[in-house]
């Protein structure tokens, strides 16, 4: 047991973890932004498609979920550019790669949100003489909403853990930070410990705060 | 092309194999330590829950990642040394370990109180009344979110090719390495993950299925 713990290193490098904390929230954020379009287009879409688009959004689905996001973080970053005429940073290709991937989960929530609407709003909406476009927008939607919001914080939550893939791509995140810091001072326990504390209390405090966000709109309704 | 990558399958075949041997390794390892520790968070004194308490919601708090990284470059640190295959294994393990708690904690929970407390009547003893009354009950809750779980750790295992294991993950980009044909490649080994896992889920969701009905 050789090892005496020294946090000073880790201190004096601390704007490479605090950077990539915040680096890793923004992707985690501006993924699921983009994953919540994706999911929500594609699961209004689906409920109301034929069997063809129908098998098509379920591909998408299936093919995201089954596969490891390391492996399509690389096939994102390294394997694309040399089929297709586009460049893009790591950073750039890896909220892509996110995106896609959250959007992927998201279909699936938000589909069976839809489907647990109550038919009886549907046909209140109906009967008190809505558009199709209207009983979507306020009747569906709003409901599926709450139906889904406990699902939307885990997703964020583990999405915002799922950043630290960016690091394999050299992406400048925590992950990446505490491999840096790592690499260059050697006090390994040290920084892992920081990282992981840093992980732990982030994510608790973002629980935290859903779960207000979601006691408030079930209030609210 | 075509004829680099079927030079290159054997290799991949090989890479493949890691993929399953790390797989069915954490995937039986983290059931027999999660349903022990899920017994004790359940059933346990309160210092034993608080511990499962505070292992699984940390755990489960953190990314794959840095777990996998933590146990391999800080074991050797205080003075545990092992290979890097071992390391990942562990790493993989303790987070599917935390899975699998909370999946038989929930299975587990499901059943009503009563259940217990009849067996209790009959003078059944803990051990029995685990073995014959709760756990043939809660194995129809338990089995398909835990089935499902598994391609969490087979996709969860492509993460050992960052410590230079070669896995399917690691043997695919030393294949790119050499013959430079990245897409082909990530797609071979995309459409491989997805043939092993989504027979994984198919079988969840038919077991789901099976088991949906509950005869109360």
């Amino acid at each position: 047991m050789g090892y005496t713990l020294n946090f000073n290193l880790i201190w004096r490098h601390f704007d490479k973890l605090w950077g990539g904390l915040l680096l890793s929230l923004e992707l985690a954020v501006i993924s699921i932004a983009i994953g919540i379009l994706i999911g929500l287009l594609l699961a209004v879409w689906y409920v109301s498609a034929g069997r063809a688009v129908r098998t098509v959004i379920a591909a998408y689905v299936e093919f995201i979920r089954n596969v490891p996001l390391i492996l399509l973080v690389y096939l994102v970053f390294y394997g694309l550019p040399t089929v297709v005429d586009i460049a893009y940073s790591a950073q750039t290709s890896f909220i892509a790669t996110l995106s896609l991937y959250s959007g992927a989960y998201l279909v699936e929530v938000f589909r069976s949100g839809l489907e647990a609407v109550p038919r009886g709003q549907l046909d209140a909406g109906k009967a008190i003489g809505l558009t199709p476009w209207q009983r979507l927008v306020h009747v569906r939607l709003p409901t599926m909403l709450r139906i889904t919001l406990p699902a939307l914080s885990n997703t964020f939550l583990s999405l915002f853990k799922d950043t630290s893939v960016a690091s394999v791509i050299s992406v400048p995140e925590l992950t990446y930070g505490a491999q840096w810091i790592n690499f260059n001072t050697f006090r390994i326990v040290e920084v892992y410990l920081v990282v992981t504390a840093m992980y732990l209390l982030t994510g608790y405090a973002l629980l935290f705060a859903l779960r207000l966000v979601e006691r408030r709109f079930r209030a609210a309704h | 092309m075509l004829g680099q990558i079927a030079y290159a399958l054997p290799f991949l075949a090989q890479g493949f194999a890691v993929t399953l041997w790390v797989s069915l390794l954490v995937v039986v390892l983290s059931l027999v330590a999660g349903v022990m520790m899920g017994v004790g968070l359940v059933y346990g004194p309160a210092p034993l829950r608080w511990a499962v308490r505070i292992f699984s919601d940390t755990i489960r708090g953190i990314p794959i990642l840095v777990l996998i990284f933590f146990v391999y470059y800080g074991l050797p640190a205080v003075g545990l040394h092992l290979e890097s295959f071992w390391a990942a294994v562990l790493a993989l393990t303790l987070f599917k370990t935390a899975q699998v708690i909370e999946y038989l904690r929930g299975a587990v929970g499901s059943i009503p109180k009563g259940q217990s407390e009849a067996a209790m009547a009959i003078g059944l003893t803990f051990r029995q009344r685990l073995a014959y009354v709760i756990f043939p009950q809660a194995f129809r809750r338990f089995l398909p979110p835990w089935i499902n779980g598994v391609t969490d750790a087979v996709k969860g295992s492509a993460l050992v090719s960052l410590l230079g294991i070669t896995d399917l993950m690691h043997a695919i980009n030393q294949v790119i390495g050499r013959t430079y044909e990245a897409m082909p490649l990530y797609i071979l080994g995309a459409v491989i993950y997805f043939a092993v896992n989504y027979a994984l889920s198919l079988a969840s969701r038919r077991l789901e299925r099976r088991f949906s009905f509950i005869r109360e």
